[in-house]
């Protein structure tokens, strides 16, 4: 059994939705990151999504986009992206690690390869965000075949032959973006998205994460009621940005001040009733 | 690799031009995209639509367009005789309105309120403010702030026409950053809002939709050419951004396996610096903005900067089809820097009376060279693709002259 599958196994046992937290690597810089990603799993990230930073995130609001310039800005690759995670794994081999990005990077270090050495690396799988299931042949099958989970986002767009579509091609867990538009730039709304994880349950029995619309350890609480995970990407993101001096270095207590930030999303998770 | 039996084929059902193309976007724009290319499809076959958008091009923006015979610049060339195919001369001084008229039309056919475009030069932004303060759409344009800056002319005009132009700092400011920003606009809007791409790229069936509603230039001169010289030209040379005004010119030549399609990329700097824009002679395959085409990039497959003094060409893509003619060498495609373009554009408006769209004074610049080397009996034909009064401010300060 995968990483991912085991752990919403032994959260379900425990009657509560997972934590998922997202970061982008490198970003300030590359020893921040380090100490960032070993300190989650205890402030409390059941699922860790890393960002593998791009130029152009099409998708992404003006926090995620400002926080991938700055690893980009500090040297960070997708080589470096690998590494980090198998230096993660070295100490933590529990927490599930899914990789989030776009395309370009991938297919320019060569797919097959980077599925190998993402595999190597300790990786557990894939959301990238401009490989729709029209593009599968791609990348989704290739990691797939690899015994890596490709995680589809699906979206209020979606009308139920695509979500059909979407929940047959799906692996992992299903990711459900619950607000039309970018990252970190709107609120979900409870009633639509439990409105909208029923629909997605009738076609399928992955676990149903929520994101791109949770910005308070309020919502995630809610969130996470109404679904299997709650991820909180922008917020965590912004944390990170609040903790730079004026050259955009990382200044003392950046590393606690964001875990305990993270830790507060955490316990909104936790208290909710999944 | 074999050579197919026509060129004119692409793309397949999947958007793809040989392993160009696709559909590389968002999963939250996929069901619209989906609606685009069915709506287009249906919109194609439908002889009212196409009366429709034919009485648009004839009375609205002035179609045919010339196909002027540039008697002093041949004598200078000393060469083959050169056509300019005058899209300069179309209501709102450049191809861009063709594609704005044929996508306008179909965004009303399916019920959009809003049109979002990006623009580089602020042609294509003119030109789709020009088009929704004709339907009385709303309209918003996203810039880049260095265009902005150096378009200032183009941005009042939008301004004028009713569109609201949002400028764009992130990245560095140009056409790539506008067009990052008009996506996660639509992904926003997806419900209300039509995006009106401004070339041949984008997600599938942007590519051949916009191809589709450009080949009348291409059409139209094979007509005019066959009336005044009887028989087809030797040599096109159109300039190439992201590549509209060019697919529109070659399309209907591309299986005259006698004529020669010459593409002209902006050089910048010099293709062997790092300020260019030539995606094809400079870069490789990659993923952007919804399409696989050659890219500048680095070796991590980050986009890189590109660089042209022609705002229109300032792009580290190309459309998906001109990647695919690349790789299928039916296409030649060559560089030309910023000083040849900025020369051309001297060249041109003294012995023409002609001011060429710094765009199109690449293209201008290639004929120079070509019509050099070939024989008086032969025919070039250039596609003057825009006029240049946009751009006197950015030649001015090329020449070092205040205004």
């Amino acid at each position: 059994m995968s990483r991912i599958a085991k752990r919403f196994d032994a959260l379900k046992k425990e009657g509560r939705s997972a934590f998922v937290t997202f970061v982008t690597a490198g970003d300030p810089d590359l020893k921040t990151s380090q100490e960032l990603f070993a300190g989650l799993p205890e402030a409390g990230a059941d699922i860790l999504e890393i960002g593998m930073p791009f130029s152009d995130p099409m998708a992404d609001g003006p926090a995620i986009q400002l926080g991938s310039q700055r690893a980009l800005a500090n040297g960070m690759t997708l080589k470096g992206v690998l590494a980090l995670v198998a230096d993660f794994r070295k100490t933590d081999n529990e927490t599930p690690i899914v990789l989030m990005g776009y395309f370009n990077p991938i297919y320019s270090f060569g797919v097959d390869k980077f599925v190998v050495e993402a595999k190597e690396a300790g990786v557990d799988g894939f959301i990238i965000v401009d490989l729709p299931p029209e593009e599968e042949r791609e990348f989704a099958i290739p990691a797939k075949d690899a015994g890596l989970d490709f995680i589809y986002l699906t979206t209020p767009t979606a009308d139920d032959a695509r979500l059909a579509t979407i929940a047959s091609k799906a692996s992992g867990f299903i990711y459900y973006v619950s607000i039309t538009g970018v990252t970190g730039t709107a609120s979900a709304v409870a009633s639509d998205v439990e409105a909208a994880v029923k629909r997605i349950k009738s076609h399928t029995d992955l676990p149903v994460a929520i994101g791109f619309g949770i910005n308070t350890p309020d919502q995630a609480k809610v969130m996470a009621g109404l679904s299997d995970a709650a991820v909180v990407g922008s917020a965590i993101v912004k944390k990170i940005a609040d903790n730079l001096d004026e050259n955009a270095t990382a200044k003392d207590g950046l590393v606690e001040d964001v875990l305990s930030y993270v830790n507060e999303l955490a316990r909104g998770v936790r208290a909710a009733s999944a | 690799m074999n050579k197919p039996n026509t060129f004119m084929a692409g793309p397949d059902e999947d958007g793809r031009f040989g392993i160009f193309g696709g559909r590389f976007v968002a999963e939250t724009l996929m069901p619209l995209i989906l609606e685009v290319e069915r709506n287009f499809n249906e919109a194609k076959d439908d002889p009212e639509f196409q009366a429709q958008v034919q009485g648009y091009l004839k009375q609205y923006v002035g179609r045919p367009s010339p196909l002027y015979f540039a008697e002093r610049f041949t004598e200078h060339c000393g060469g083959a005789k050169v056509y300019f195919k005058r899209e300069d001369l179309n209501h709102t001084g450049a191809h861009k309105i063709n594609s704005c008229i044929g996508q306008i039309l179909l965004a009303k056919r399916m019920g959009k309120k809003r049109i979002i475009a990006e623009t580089g030069a602020g042609q294509h932004g003119v030109a789709t403010a020009t088009v929704c303060a004709l339907f009385g759409l709303d309209c918003t344009v996203f810039m880049g702030a260095t265009d902005i800056e150096r378009q200032q002319p183009n941005v009042f005009r939008m301004k004028l026409l009713g569109a609201e132009v949002r400028p764009v700092t992130a990245g560095s400011g140009t056409l790539k950053d506008a067009m990052n920003e008009a996506l996660r606009d639509w992904v926003a809007n997806v419900h209300d809002t039509f995006y009106l791409i401004g070339t041949v790229a984008g997600p599938h069936p942007y590519p051949v939709m916009v191809r589709e509603f450009q080949k009348i230039i291409g059409e139209e001169t094979r007509e005019q050419i066959m009336e005044q010289e009887g028989r087809l030209p030797d040599t096109l040379i159109a300039c190439v951004g992201g590549g509209s005004n060019a697919m529109g010119l070659f399309y209907p030549f591309l299986d005259d396996a006698d004529v020669r399609i010459i593409g002209v990329e902006a050089a910048g700097h010099g293709v062997d610096t790092d300020e260019h824009a030539c995606s094809l002679t400079g870069g490789r395959p990659g993923v952007l903005h919804g399409n696989r085409t050659y890219l500048l990039q680095d070796d991590d497959g980050q986009i890189q900067e590109a660089h042209s003094i022609s705002a229109g060409l300032d792009y580290p893509g190309i459309g998906p089809e001109h990647s695919y003619l690349y790789d299928m060498k039916r296409v030649e495609y060559h560089c030309i820097t910023d000083q040849e373009a900025v020369d051309a554009f001297q060249l041109c408006t003294k012995l023409e009376g002609i001011i060429p769209a710094l765009e199109s004074s690449h293209a201008v610049a290639e004929a120079e060279k070509m019509a050099k080397e070939m024989s008086k009996d032969q025919i070039i034909v250039v596609n003057m693709s825009g006029r240049g009064d946009k751009d006197v401010n950015t030649i001015a300060k090329a020449m070092g002259t205040v205004l």
